[in-house]
């Protein structure tokens, strides 16, 4: 362009894509990306049998060691392959919650999600468990679709409570307090009823954990990331008009209840399918896509940014927790360390806003 | 060209407009007002809003920006029901700057004028250069390139006002919805924002339909006044044939005086309030 382009702003064009070119946020996850590949490395090491990373890079290009191979891929992988995914996932959502209800306290979490999966999980095994089955009290599928529901129901609950001739962010994140509160104490309940066995077993799930993850955990959770990200790609093109208000958005020609209710759709896909697949691991999506949005700078959280972030935060929390405290504490108890003060940190942060 | 001067854009046709229960706009009057509200906006022309506080005169303009849907009566876009063209199509035609609107925080004023391409733009293509270009012609149309790489928030309410009008600019459409673009300004920027719409009318052809308080600014750069009252017109026409001293009894309830405006010779509304009337009491028992 010869004429007067008077910002620093460059096209990018891939065949028939074309978007604005922004070079921090792409070096932020190229960072990310980075961080992520080492700390998957170094967590695949991990265990009784330690694995030189190395090594471990050499078995994940196809060589090495048999026994240190099948050690990696058959039982290590899955840990920490669920961990990337689940962390994804609950980036994602949150970035995506976050931009569409205009609030950074938006998250999974706060609309219900993670506690309505919580819930129902809990009840899918203390009410059959109830009913006389033996042995293991969380089945290795029926426990993940029991959450997957909850969290479903109780993210349509909180929407059509919510739901007003239009949606109000405010309003949105008050009803989902209220349905979690009402969540968790229904849970604390079925716990007590519950015998010693079950509440042991559900009490582990109930802390958000990736101990002993198969490849059956594997698969949802990175389908629903493959499919989730390119989606929430393709609808976050209207949270570009939705940022500044409905009105301006209607103006601009968006439909703006069905562009909302298709963005927090796909989140609370995400943050459910992720909740079934590790139990609830809190805090990951409404600080991750915050984070990402100070590193990146922008109006919004950025999503492929905040679903690496995810990952980076869950696949480390697990090699502190397995590291510094021991095999047997699930990633949940880090995430929530971390995250309670940030909550604080946010809640204050708001409220000086508005008063000064 | 005579058919062409008067071509009717956007027509409200039998509106009636409201939240909940209450009827904002278009209601019946108890003196057998009839219910509905009609309104033609011809091409090329600037239209200015007027009335008291609660009057309709927003919900009005935001109806007739498909904002509010209306609950009897239409809009009618170049003669075609405005619910029934696609919303995105409209947006093509008819922008709308609401009032006060807010950006996000962190949102530079070049992101911000370029989301006015978004009616232009699908979700695999969000850049072009020729986005590039009408963005930094919009922007400089609007003397803000200055401030492109700067967040909205730190610059001043007149700056940002500017930028706003810099987005509904770069959407490019023929006509302009604009909900009292001035509040919250002080005087000269009020000027500079209206003058920034009447260049919009004057070098870029638009339409431009506002609503405004400022009754002695809109019978300057207005060249058609609707004065409303409880959700009715009660006159519209030129500042001259609006702007009276009976109208403002009618509309505004209030006692004025109307002179030439000394600058411009249009009609300038000098209220006369209580005080001023018992002033001038003594006066005559004094004399």
């Amino acid at each position: 362009m010869s004429g007067v382009v008077t910002t620093a702003r460059r096209g990018v064009r891939v065949g028939p894509f074309a978007a604005v070119w922004r070079r921090r946020p792409a070096a932020v996850a190229v960072v990310a990306l980075v961080a992520l590949v080492v700390l998957a490395a170094v967590n695949l090491g991990r265990g009784d049998f330690p694995i030189p990373v190395s090594e471990v890079v050499r078995i994940l290009l196809g060589g090495g060691d048999s026994a240190d191979a099948y050690i990696v891929t058959e039982l290590r992988l899955p840990r920490t392959l669920t961990g990337i995914f689940v962390g994804a996932a609950l980036g994602l959502a949150g970035a995506l919650t976050q931009a569409v209800v205009r609030n950074p306290l938006a998250s999974p979490d706060i609309l219900g999600v993670t506690d309505g999966a919580s819930l129902f999980a809990v009840a899918s095994v203390v009410l059959t468990g109830g009913a006389g089955v033996a042995g293991l009290a969380v089945s290795p599928i029926g426990t993940p679709l029991a959450a997957l529901s909850g969290g479903l129901v109780a993210a349509a609950l909180v929407y059509a409570l919510a739901y007003r001739k239009g949606l109000d962010g405010f309003r949105l994140l008050l009803v989902g307090i209220g349905v979690s509160s009402a969540s968790v104490s229904l849970t604390t309940y079925l716990l007590v009823s519950a015998n010693v066995l079950q509440a042991g077993q559900v009490l582990t799930w109930l802390r958000g954990s990736l101990a002993s993850r198969s490849w059956e955990n594997v698969v949802p959770a990175g389908l629903v990331v493959v499919i989730g990200l390119p989606v929430a790609i393709v609808l976050a093109f209207r949270l570009a008009a939705l940022e500044l208000g409905d009105e301006a958005a209607r103006g601009l020609g968006v439909r703006v209840d069905r562009a909302r209710a298709g963005v927090v759709g796909v989140a609370v896909v995400l943050a459910a399918v992720a909740t079934a697949c590790a139990g609830p691991i809190r805090f990951v999506a409404l600080v991750v896509p915050q984070i990402m949005l100070r590193l990146s700078g922008g109006s919004r959280p950025p999503l492929v940014g905040s679903a690496l972030g995810g990952a980076v935060l869950v696949v480390a929390a697990d090699l502190v927790a397995r590291t510094v405290l021991g095999e047997a504490v699930p990633v949940g108890v880090v995430t929530v360390v971390v995250g309670a003060p940030y909550l604080l940190y946010l809640l204050v942060r708001r409220t000086r806003r508005r008063t000064v | 060209m005579t058919s062409d001067a008067t071509r009717v854009r956007l027509r409200a046709d039998g509106l009636q407009v409201g939240y909940g229960e209450e009827l904002v706009v278009g209601a019946g009057s108890s003196d057998g007002g009839e219910p509905g509200l009609d309104l033609d906006v011809v091409e090329n022309t600037v239209t200015a809003v007027i009335g008291p506080n609660g009057c309709g005169k927003s919900t009005l303009l935001r109806a007739m920006a498909r904002l509010l849907a209306p609950r009897h009566g239409h809009v009618l876009l170049d003669g075609e029901r405005i619910d029934r063209i696609p919303s995105k199509q409209v947006a093509t035609v008819l922008g709308v700057l609401p009032q006060d609107p807010v950006a996000p925080e962190g949102l530079v004023v070049a992101d911000l004028v370029a989301r006015g391409r978004h009616p232009h733009q699908r979700w695999f293509r969000q850049w072009s250069p020729d986005d590039e270009a009408v963005v930094a012609e919009a922007l400089e149309w609007t003397g803000t390139s200055a401030f492109a790489d700067r967040p909205l928030e730190t610059l001043s309410g007149g700056q940002r006002q500017r930028v706003w009008i810099s987005m509904a600019l770069a959407q490019g459409t023929d006509v302009l919805l604009l909900d009292e673009p001035t509040t919250f300004l002080d005087l000269a920027h009020q000027v500079d924002v209206l003058d920034l719409v009447d260049r919009l009318h004057r070098e870029r052809g638009r339409t431009v339909v506002m609503v405004l308080h400022d009754l002695n600014l809109a019978a300057r750069y207005a060249d058609r006044l609707v004065a409303m009252r409880e959700g009715r017109i009660v006159v519209s026409g030129t500042p001259a044939e609006v702007l009276t001293e009976s109208t403002m009894r009618e509309v505004f309830g209030l006692e004025a005086k109307v002179v030439p405006d000394a600058v411009t010779g249009t009609p300038l509304v000098l209220p006369i309030g209580r005080r001023e009337r018992r002033a001038g009491d003594r006066d005559v028992t004094d004399s």
